[in-house]
C-alpha cells in the first residue's frame, strides 16, 4: 500500500450529495477480476455519453464536455472535494480502486458512507472529514480560482488552504499510523498470529464443532 | 451488572485481541465466497505470497451472475457473457488452487450464498460469519453474528482468519403479536424500514425479537435478518430457539453424536439476557402489520398496499419533498396514486430475501389455479439454490407455476440485480421479492416495486398490485 504523508495537488469539486458508489464506478465493471484498471471508468455513467462496457478502450469514448474531471481547469486533479455522505450504495471496493487510480489521493467531505470510508484506508485513500461550513467554503473558493491546489498533512491532521489558513481533521490514531507507513492490514494483523493462534486452540476445545467439518 | 444482548455475547466469545485504538480482532469461523467479491482477495494473497489460515474455514459457491436458464447444462465455457465466465471460471481456478470447498455451478447444492450456507449447515448458531456482501446479515437469523465486508476484508480474513471490528450498539426492534394471514416476515421489515428509515440502524447491531418473530420460520427470520442493510444496520441477529436448532439438525455440516448435544447446550445460551440493556428499541404491533409495496427509489419508501402514493406538496422538510418528487418521477407515478393501481410489467420471485422453500410456497398457494395476467411480460421463479429447487418440484411448485404461466429458473441471484441478463427494459414496473430498488438496480430505467413472494404472486396474476389477502380468503 503506497504510503500518505504529504499531499499538495489541484482540487476537483464535485458538487452533489449522497454519490454512490454505483456512481462512482457503475456495476457492468464489477466483473473484473483485477484490482486494477478502473481508472478509465471512474464516474462512468458522467463523464461519458455512451454506456462503457468493461475491457474496452475508453480513449475514443464521447466525452460529457459538461462534466466537473472533463473541465480543462480540472485535469490532473488530485483532491476531490464532495459533499454528504459520499459513498453510499453497494460496498464495493472497486470506488476507492477507481478514484485512487484516477490519481485522487484523497477525497474531502462532510460526511460518508460507512463501508466506503473503511475501504478506503485499506487502499491508502485518505477520506477527510470537516464541517460542512468549511466544505462550502472551499467549494466557492475552489470554483472562484483556477489552478485551486489543497495541501493535505497527515501527520499533523490539517488542510492547508492556499490563502494560508489551516483546517484541522480528525482521525483514528491507529488508520493514521497504517496510512503514514504505507502499511496494510494483513501484516499488522498478522504481528498479532501468536494471539490468534492462541484463542484458535481455546475455540477449538470449547467448539470443536467449528473446525473440521468443510473438507 | 445489567445483562448481555446475543450481541454482546457473540462479540464475546470471538474476541481474540482489544487493540490500542479501540478496534477487536474478531475469530470468524466462517467465511463464504462468491465470483464477484474474492477474485482481487485471492489475487492480492497471491501477490504478497500468502496462503489462507484455515481452508476448512472456506465454502464457496457462485451465484450473482451465473445464468439461469437450461443452457448453462452446458457448463461454465457456455456462458455467453465473457466477463461473468470469466469470474465463474476464476472461482473455480481459485478454489481449486488452494483447497477450497466449492459447489460449481451445476452442482445440486449451488445457489446464492446465503442461501446455500444455512442449507448445508455451513452457518451454525454461535458462528461468526464472513462473506463479501452486504446481506450476509442474513445469517444473523441463527443466532450468529454476520457482517457482510469489503474485499480487502476478503483477503485479511483468508490470511489471518480475523477481520478488524469495532463493538457497535445494541438496537432492539420487538414486534409482538400475531400478524394476519398473508402477512410475511418480508412485510415486517419493510415496515421496520418505513418507520425508522434505511439509516435508522446505522451502527447499531439489530436483533428482532418479540412474540412475532419466535413465531416465524428460519425461513422468515432470515428474509427479516436479510434486509437489516437496508435498515442501515450491518448486522441482523434473532435468538436461539428450538426452531433454530431444529433447522440445523442432520445438515450436512452440523455436528453430529456428542458434539451435537455439546453444541446444543451452548447454542441454547444464545439469547439476549432478560436484564440486558439496548442503547435503542423499536416497537411494532403485529396486527398492524398490513401487506407492504415500496413505491419509490429507496426501501424506506413504502407503504401499506392499501394506500397512496405520497404527495410531496403535503411534506414540510424540503429535502424530502424533493427526493418525493424526484422518485415519482423516477418511479412514472403521480400523487396520491392508489398503490394497487400500479401496473406491473414483470415479476420477479427469488432472491437471497425470498427464495427459499417457505418463499415459493406462499407465491404458489396464490398462483395456484389462476394465470399470469395477459399484461404482464414475465413473470421469473428463480429457487436460492439447487436444493430448493428440487425440494419445490419434489412438491410439484414448479408444475404450479409454469401452468400458471411463470417461468421456473435455475438457482442465482438473477434479476436481484441484473448482473445475468434477467433483467427489466428502461420504464418497466417489476414487483420483485428482492431487497433494493435504487435506480437501476433491476437494470437501466427499471422500476423496482418490493414486495413479498405472495404479494409478488398476486401481483402477476392481478396484472397490478392487489392485497394478497383478498385472494387468499
Ligand atoms: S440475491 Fe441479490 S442481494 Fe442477494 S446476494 Fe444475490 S445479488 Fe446480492
Amino acid at each position: 500500500m503506497k504510503a500518505f504523508t504529504q499531499h499538495t495537488g489541484l482540487v476537483a469539486p464535485l458538487d452533489r450529495a449522497n454519490v454512490d458508489t454505483d456512481q462512482i464506478i457503475p456495476k457492468q465493471f464489477l466483473k473484473s477480476i483485477k484490482r486494477s484498471g478502473f481508472g478509465p471508468n471512474l464516474f462512468d455513467e458522467w463523464r461519458y455519453l455512451d454506456v462503457g462496457q468493461p475491457g474496452q478502450d475508453c480513449s475514443g469514448r464521447p466525452l460529457n464536455k459538461d462534466f466537473v474531471l472533463n473541465l480543462p481547469r480540472y485535469q490532473g486533479a488530485s483532491v476531490l472535494l464532495a459533499r454528504e455522505n459520499f459513498g453510499c450504495g453497494s460496498s464495493r471496493e472497486h470506488a476507492p480502486w477507481a478514484l485512487e487510480e484516477y490519481g485522487f489521493r484523497t477525497v474531502i467531505a462532510p460526511s460518508f458512507a460507512d463501508i466506503f470510508f473503511n475501504n478506503s484506508f485499506k487502499n491508502g485513500l485518505l477520506p477527510i472529514i470537516l464541517p460542512e461550513v468549511e466544505v462550502d467554503e472551499l467549494f466557492k473558493q475552489c470554483e472562484a480560482s483556477e489552478g485551486y491546489r489543497l495541501t493535505v498533512d497527515l501527520a499533523a491532521q490539517t488542510v492547508t488552504r492556499p490563502d494560508g489558513k489551516v483546517l484541522g481533521f480528525d482521525i483514528d490514531p491507529f488508520r493514521k499510523h497504517c496510512l503514514l507507513n504505507g502499511l496494510d492490514d494483513i501484516g499488522l494483523t498478522l504481528q498479532d498470529a501468536d494471539a490468534i493462534k492462541a484463542f484458535e486452540a481455546k475455540h477449538q476445545q470449547s467448539s470443536p464443532w467449528l473446525f473440521g467439518a468443510i473438507k | 451488572m445489567a445483562g448481555k444482548t446475543l450481541y454482546d455475547k457473540l462479540w464475546d466469545m470471538h474476541e481474540v485481541k482489544r487493540r490500542d485504538d479501540g478496534s477487536s480482532l474478531i475469530y470468524i469461523d466462517r467465511q463464504i465466497l462468491h465470483e464477484v467479491t474474492s477474485p482481487q482477495a485471492f489475487e492480492g494473497l497471491r501477490l504478497a505470497g500468502r496462503k489462507p489460515w484455515r481452508v476448512d474455514a472456506n465454502i464457496a459457491t457462485p451465484d450473482h451472475n451465473v445464468p439461469t436458464t437450461q443452457d448453462r447444462q452446458s457448463g461454465v465455457a457456455a456462458i455467453a457473457d465473457e466477463t461473468s465466465r470469466i469470474q465463474v471460471q476464476t472461482l473455480d481456478e481459485n478454489c481449486d488452487e488452494f483447497g477450497i470447498v466449492e459447489f460449481k455451478m451445476n452442482d445440486p447444492r449451488q445457489g446464492i450464498v446465503h442461501v446455500v450456507g444455512p442449507e448445508q449447515g455451513a452457518t451454525l448458531p454461535g458462528m461468526t460469519v464472513v462473506c463479501g456482501d452486504s446481506h450476509t446479515s442474513t445469517h444473523g437469523a441463527f443466532g450468529a453474528l454476520a457482517h457482510g465486508i469489503g474485499t480487502s476484508e476478503v483477503e485479511h480474513v483468508l490470511a489471518t482468519q480475523c477481520l478488524v471490528a469495532k463493538k457497535m450498539k445494541n438496537m432492539q426492534v420487538l414486534v409482538e403479536g400475531k400478524l394476519s394471514s398473508g402477512v410475511s416476515a418480508k412485510d415486517i421489515v419493510l415496515a421496520v424500514i418505513g418507520k425508522i428509515g434505511t439509516a435508522g440502524g446505522t451502527a447499531h447491531a439489530l436483533e428482532f425479537a418479540g412474540s412475532a418473530i419466535r413465531e416465524l420460520s428460519m425461513e422468515g427470520r432470515m428474509t427479516l435478518c436479510n434486509m437489516a442493510i437496508e435498515a442501515g444496520a450491518r448486522v441482523g441477529m434473532v435468538a436461539v430457539d428450538d426452531k433454530t436448532i431444529d433447522y440445523v439438525k442432520g445438515r450436512p455440516y452440523a455436528p453430529q453424536g456428542a458434539d451435537w448435544d455439546k453444541a446444543v447446550a451452548q447454542w441454547k445460551a444464545l439469547v439476549s439476557d432478560a436484564d440486558a440493556r439496548f442503547d435503542t428499541v423499536v416497537e411494532l404491533k403485529a396486527e398492524e402489520i398490513k401487506p407492504q409495496v415500496t413505491w419509490g427509489t429507496s426501501p424506506e419508501m413504502v407503504l401499506p398496499v392499501d394506500e397512496r402514493v405520497p404527495d410531496p406538496a403535503l411534506e414540510a422538510d424540503p429535502v424530502k419533498r424533493d427526493s418525493i418528487v424526484r422518485a415519482l418521477k423516477y418511479m412514472g407515478l403521480s400523487a396520491n396514486q392508489p398503490i394497487g393501481e400500479i401496473k406491473v410489467d414483470r415479476v420477479f420471485i427469488g432472491s437471497c430475501t425470498n427464495s427459499r422453500i417457505e418463499d415459493l410456497r406462499a407465491a404458489a398457494e396464490v398462483a395456484k389455479g389462476r394465470k399470469v395476467a395477459a399484461s404482464v411480460k414475465q413473470a421469473l421463479v428463480v429457487p436460492g439454490s439447487g436444493l430448493v429447487k428440487e425440494q419445490a418440484e419434489q412438491e410439484g411448485l414448479d408444475k404450479v407455476f409454469i401452468e400458471a404461466g411463470f417461468e421456473w429458473r435455475e438457482p442465482g441471484c438473477s434479476m436481484c440485480l441484473a448482473m445475468n441478463p434477467d433483467r427489466l427494459e428502461s420504464g418497466e414496473h417489476c414487483a420483485s421479492t428482492s431487497n433494493r430498488n435504487f435506480e437501476g438496480r433491476q437494470g437501466a430505467g427499471g422500476r423496482t416495486h418490493l414486495v413479498s413472494p405472495a404479494m409478488a404472486a398476486a401481483a402477476a396474476v392481478a396484472g397490478h398490485f392487489v392485497d394478497v389477502r383478498e385472494l387468499l380468503n
